[in-house]
């Protein structure tokens, strides 16, 4: 187990720090206020553009000098032309948007490689939930009531690899993290957040 | 908000031997009215030209000598969001208006009289020409950014698509890229009212009694589109004006009629009628495109300009799809757009009112556009 450093208290985003090369152009969907891209644009002289519905968000993160705008994810991805991007990050939103398969695929198309990052709904604690509760499981990764949780497609790091086999993505790189640490071990039992840097 | 103004200005004049027209016309002894503020850099980086609406001037900022506060004098300032510590600001009268800068009010310098309606047809692409004309003259080789909200985002976008390589940011807020038949509608309504005035003597009113009846009704319908239901409805309701019951009687009755007689009378002291017909003519011409391609997105398909767009929630004289039309076609060719839609009840009066909304964003853009030119 090896400790990660965080960024703005995630340690996924530290990841996606160390993943993204300096000089590129990056598109981050669900960008919030940009702390991210901003710290890209800072450290890594990227080329940054940000997507984000919230539109206080957005303010904020154009204030700090980002190119964001207000959007739903689906909907900018279609704008872009192919190739527009060399890297397009989805950062815990995957399991928020109602037709994955179609944003990673678009993912795919905007920009010539992709990072996503996404809770695993297969992590141990989960499943104990689950198993002993008999209700739908509430952990601090889960921590909604199944009324109110933006949650639409749970999905686990096994689930991941799968589809990323079936539709003939290549994965650069795979990432676990239980809190601040990597895990290697059964990622799929002992992942909270998998990162997943891949391509067509 | 920030108090701070750039203390007292003055309009200045700069004067243009001749500019040529969209219309194939050519203006002789144009007169230019501009003002500044801050100061210009040693490399000369950091020039914004700001952009006036409709009925604006050249005052943007600072006292005038006669004691009146700029148009956006809360965003241009020490620490505002057009920051004259850091940036130099100018503002130019259009071309057209009456207030500085030549127009139909202006002396025919072959005539000796009054242009009224020998004017020639003025186009959004003519004021930015005339702009061009007086950034050269001041010697700026390039624009930090170009800003304004409504037919200054206009201006804006003109400024864009004309000399792209002069333009490192653009800011059109509250805004469109082209008139819709519904604007149009509106002006024509405004034009309308002005002509049917006996006093309009078909524009040769200089002099004479001014067409202040139809100019002050077009200015209230002018009023009635920059509002919003909601803003209305808080301000006036169905108020009566000093009084407790109807009158039974076509005087005033209700706040709301008492406003609008107060703001169309007042507008008639400080705008020509004819400068009204000419400016909403050049507005319901505007479309970007016109003359430069087939879309949107070819016009800016090359582009290095950098685009802040803005938009209000309850603005319905340049509803936030217009915006987005601009937003989606930059996008579509990959160019650098950030855009939000901020939330407001003022309708289209926004731009000027939600200062502490735009302000952090223009901020942001800017010292993101500055950062980029190093």
């Amino acid at each position: 187990m090896a400790f990660v450093h965080s960024l703005f208290g995630r340690s996924d985003y530290a990841i996606i720090g160390e993943l993204v090369e300096p000089g590129l152009k990056v598109l981050d969907l669900g960008c919030g206020e940009a702390e991210l891209l901003g710290w890209l644009v800072e450290n890594k002289n990227v080329q940054a553009r940000g997507v984000e519905l919230s539109a206080s968000k957005v303010q904020k993160a154009i204030a700090r000098g980002v190119s964001a705008y207000q959007g739903d994810i689906e909907e900018a991805l279609s704008d872009y032309p192919d190739g527009a991007f060399d890297m397009v990050i989805l950062s815990q939103t995957l399991q928020e948007t109602r037709r994955p398969m179609h944003v990673l695929n678009d993912m795919l198309r905007v920009g010539k490689r992709a990072i996503v990052a996404f809770p695993n709904f297969g992590h141990w604690r989960v499943r104990v939930s689950h198993l002993f509760s008999g209700r739908a499981p509430k952990t601090d990764l889960f921590p909604y009531d199944w009324y109110d949780s933006p949650n639409l497609h749970y999905l686990t790091v096994d689930d991941f690899e799968e589809t990323a086999k079936k539709e003939g993505w290549i994965i650069e790189r795979r990432i676990f993290l239980a809190g601040a640490k990597e895990v290697t071990a059964f990622p799929n039992l002992t992942a909270e957040v998998a990162v997943y840097l891949f391509r067509k | 908000m920030n108090a701070a103004t750039t203390g007292t200005v003055t309009t200045k004049i700069a004067q243009f031997g001749q500019l040529r027209l969209d219309s194939g016309a050519t203006l002789l002894q144009v007169d230019c009215a501009y003002e500044t503020y801050g100061q210009l850099n040693a490399d000369k980086s950091n020039a914004i030209l700001v952009l006036h609406a409709f009925t604006g001037d050249a005052h943007a900022a600072g006292i005038s000598e006669d004691g009146k506060p700029g148009w956006w004098d809360d965003m241009i300032g020490p620490g505002k969001a057009f920051d004259t510590n850091k940036y130099f600001l100018i503002c130019t009268n259009v071309l057209g208006g009456c207030r500085g800068t030549t127009g139909p009010s202006s002396i025919h310098p072959e005539t000796g009289q009054p242009y009224a309606m020998s004017f020639p047809v003025i186009t959004i692409g003519d004021m930015v020409r005339l702009q061009k004309m007086l950034i050269d003259y001041l010697g700026i080789p390039k624009l930090l950014a170009v800003a304004g909200g409504s037919m200054g985002g206009m201006q804006a976008l003109e400024w864009a698509a004309a000399y792209p390589e002069m333009v490192a940011g653009a800011i059109p807020i509250a805004s469109t890229w082209r008139h819709s038949a519904q604007q149009i509608a509106f002006n024509e309504v405004g034009r309308q009212a002005i002509m049917a005035d006996l006093d309009w003597a078909d524009g040769n009113y200089y002099g004479k009694s001014r067409p202040a009846r139809g100019l002050s009704v077009a200015r209230m319908v002018g009023h009635i589109t920059y509002m919003s239901d909601h803003s209305m409805r808080s301000k006036f309701g169905r108020r009566l004006r000093e009084k407790d019951a109807v009158g039974f009687h076509f005087g005033v009755d209700f706040e709301v009629e008492s406003y609008l007689r107060y703001r169309g009378g007042q507008f008639v002291d400080r705008f020509d009628a004819n400068s009204y017909l000419y400016i909403t003519k050049a507005m319901d011409y505007f479309d970007v495109t016109q003359g430069r391609g087939a879309s949107l997105a070819t016009v800016f398909e090359n582009t290095d300009t950098r685009f802040l767009v803005m938009s209000f929630t309850s603005d319905w004289l340049y509803p936030t799809y217009q915006s987005l039309e601009l937003v989606k076609a930059l996008r579509s060719r990959n160019r650098d757009v950030a855009f939000v839609e901020l939330t407001s009840n003022y309708g289209h009066d926004a731009f000027l009112v939600e200062i502490d909304e735009q302000c952090e964003l223009i901020k942001g853009f800017l010292a993101g556009t500055m950062k980029g030119l190093r």
